[in-house]
């Protein structure tokens, strides 16, 4: 078997990244350390996961960020009206569970409905609702901080920090994700077409797939996956702004692209992306643990990383070609 | 098509003709105050929105005579925009700007003031003295220096603190530098200051960092209460709350109602109030409608909130 560096640059970066983290500080190591990274990694994670469906048929999401800090608005005011009714317990955050996934996947639908059948482009209609749900946000928490009442707050706090050990469950969330994510675009029919599409939606199209159903489902899935995030979101803080998952949508598409997806559609690689959501979030905290830079120059080193992981692939790629 | 839309521009020219003439009409008894601010981007800022509002609707009250203008901006080039409208279609007499940033603000607000209005700067100074008729502001370097004194006075020497920074801006930057000036001569140690980004997300994974590289951490600067609502959920996630104790900013009613609690982890914190909007519309209300004089400058204290006087700063009402 010929080893593909190109394929494996990415999880090559990652590693040389934990062994300079491990060298710097020997904190990086620690198991707590470990699960700070990996929980935190969690949110970008299971987005970036259907990010790479979305941009492997040709598309991009820009709103997954707003459409993130909106859910966990609307999911925050729904168990807090509905705390006198049904109490504190469990039903009522099982309620808020299902507003925000379901809330996500209506928010799919729509983006998933005005690309297909509206047949505007992508980029554009999730800049429009990028700003629409941030605005919503903004507007429901009346400029400030929706908050979680506390007792709920209490009940529903170990869903981000609890778990088994020290794996804790968004980080489980995130493996279930991502296992099911490689194994719907490596063996599904679903996946399969997902990369047709992106490679050329005509040939997809005379091929008698339904190029259409199949892209409405890529934003719906990522819409879904979103709440998912979101539900795993709201325990830690228990609060929603208009300041919440500002600029996520950049770090998942970065991910992605980190990860060896083409931006352009028709290749996608899902554990790549996984590579890729931990590069970024490590790069943050080694930068944090480390004192390397001025913290005003952390932007750059993250910049700086992000466009050699892809500079060096598409070296890569070049050679492959000729 | 094109005749119709044709007719739509017609009627919309009428429109606007007759709201013009009865703005020109109303402006000769009625004063108009245009107020123009940052949108509510983060917790500060919506209570400053907010009680921006408040005002506005008390005062319309109160002055019948008054006409309000808000107008809120996400950037620096859309504030201009705004300012530009209110002169050209609402025919403002005063102005009531907090500058989204100093340079870009200082050119625009300077032709408001040469075309004869009453100009009331907030909060971020223009780039050009002498522009303003009424400055408004809080006190940058008293807020960290009312945060480093407290500090000095209630640690121990040798003590070891980390400090979580804003957005890096001027403003922190006075703020920060007076906090180490207050801290200067003791024996409390700065470990760590790193950007938090007044974001309560930011601030948790920079404290989640700070417990994981420094085993010994006696207290916090968070600087800000966004900052401390994440720094204190990450140091509970770390079990490590009976080590150190929180310092936020700005006085968020869940921060003053914890420490009207008398929460060991919070003892104090120090105001940066929002408030600070109202004064500076009331003031240029006032100028209108009194003959007392409104000009010069208004700096307003950074107080440090305790246990004993928390109930005077606390707004259940505020969204902040």
């Amino acid at each position: 078997m010929k080893l593909d560096l190109h394929i494996l640059g990415p999880l090559v970066a990652l590693i040389a990244l934990i062994i300079l983290g491990a060298l710097l500080n020997p904190a990086f190591l620690a198991p707590a350390n470990i699960t700070n990274v990996l929980a935190r990694s969690a949110f970008i994670g299971i987005i970036a996961v259907g990010m790479t469906f979305v941009i492997t048929a040709g598309g991009l999401d820009l709103s997954v960020g707003s459409m993130a800090a909106f859910l966990a608005g609307i999911a925050i005011i729904a168990m807090n009206a509905a705390l006198p009714g049904v109490g504190e317990n469990w039903g009522t955050i099982l309620l808020g569970v299902g507003v925000a996934i379901l809330g996500g996947v209506v928010a799919g639908l729509l983006n998933g409905l005005l690309i297909t059948q509206a047949r505007i482009e992508p980029f554009i209609v999730t800049l429009g609702t990028m700003g629409i749900f941030r605005s919503l946000t903004t507007w429901l928490a009346d400029g400030g901080t929706l908050s979680l009442e506390y007792g709920l707050r209490t009940l529903y706090r170990p869903v981000y920090y609890g778990g088994i050990g020290w794996i804790t469950w968004p980080i489980i969330a995130f493996a279930l994700v991502a296992i099911l994510g490689e194994w719907v675009m490596r063996h599904s029919r679903f996946g399969r077409h997902v990369e047709a599409i992106g490679s050329n939606d005509r040939v997809a199209r005379y091929s008698a797939i339904d190029v259409n159903r199949v892209k409405l489902m890529t934003y719906v899935g990522l819409g879904l996956l979103v709440g998912i995030a979101t539900v795993l979101y709201v325990p830690r803080l228990g609060s929603a702004s208009g300041g919440t998952g500002i600029l996520w949508e950049l770090e998942a598409i970065a991910a992605v692209i980190i990860g060896g997806t083409a931006l352009k559609g028709g290749r996608g690689r899902v554990w790549g992306t996984v590579v890729g959501v931990l590069i970024l979030s490590m790069i943050d905290n080694i930068l944090n643990l480390a004192d390397l830079v001025s913290p005003y120059l952390n932007g750059a080193i993250q910049g700086v990383i992000i466009v050699l992981a892809v500079v060096l692939q598409r070296e890569k790629r070049a050679a492959d070609e000729r | 098509m094109q005749r119709r839309s044709l007719m739509k521009a017609t009627a919309l020219a009428l429109v606007l003709g007759s709201g013009m003439a009865v703005a020109q009409e109303a402006a000769d008894d009625q004063i108009t105050i245009g107020v123009s601010i940052p949108s509510a981007t983060h917790g500060f800022m919506g209570g400053l929105n907010w009680h921006a509002q408040d005002t506005i609707e008390r005062l319309g009250e109160v002055y019948p005579n008054v006409q309000f203008v808000l107008s809120t901006a996400g950037d620096a080039a859309k504030q201009v925009s705004d300012i530009e409208d209110m002169m050209a279609t609402r025919d403002i007499d005063g102005l009531v700007v907090l500058p989204f940033e100093s340079e870009p603000l200082t050119a625009p607000v300077a032709a408001v003031k040469e075309a004869g209005k009453f100009v009331t700067v907030v909060d971020r100074g223009l780039s050009q003295e002498g522009i303003e008729d009424l400055y408004v502001a809080g006190d940058n370097t008293a807020f960290g220096r009312v945060a480093g004194e407290y500090f000095r006075d209630n640690l121990e020497a040798g003590s070891k603190i980390v400090v979580l920074r804003g957005i890096p801006t001027t403003l922190d930057n006075e703020r920060v530098e007076a906090f180490q000036a207050a801290l200067e001569g003791s024996e409390v140690e700065i470990l760590d200051m790193q950007h938090g980004n007044w974001n309560r997300d930011d601030a948790f994974a920079v404290m989640q960092d700070y417990l994981a590289k420094y085993p010994e951490i006696d207290a916090v600067w968070a600087a800000d209460d966004d900052m401390a609502v994440g720094v204190l959920e990450a140091i509970s996630a770390a079990n490590r709350q009976d080590e150190m104790w929180v310092i936020g900013g700005a006085g968020m009613k869940e921060i003053v109602k914890r420490i009207m609690d008398g929460d060991k982890q919070l003892p104090v914190n120090v105001t940066y109030p929002p408030a600070l909007i109202s004064s500076a519309i009331e003031m240029t209300a006032l100028h209108f409608v009194s003959g007392a004089p409104m000009v010069g400058r208004f700096i307003i204290g950074s107080q440090l909130i305790t246990p004993e006087n928390a109930e005077q700063f606390y707004f259940p009402d505020s969204p902040f």
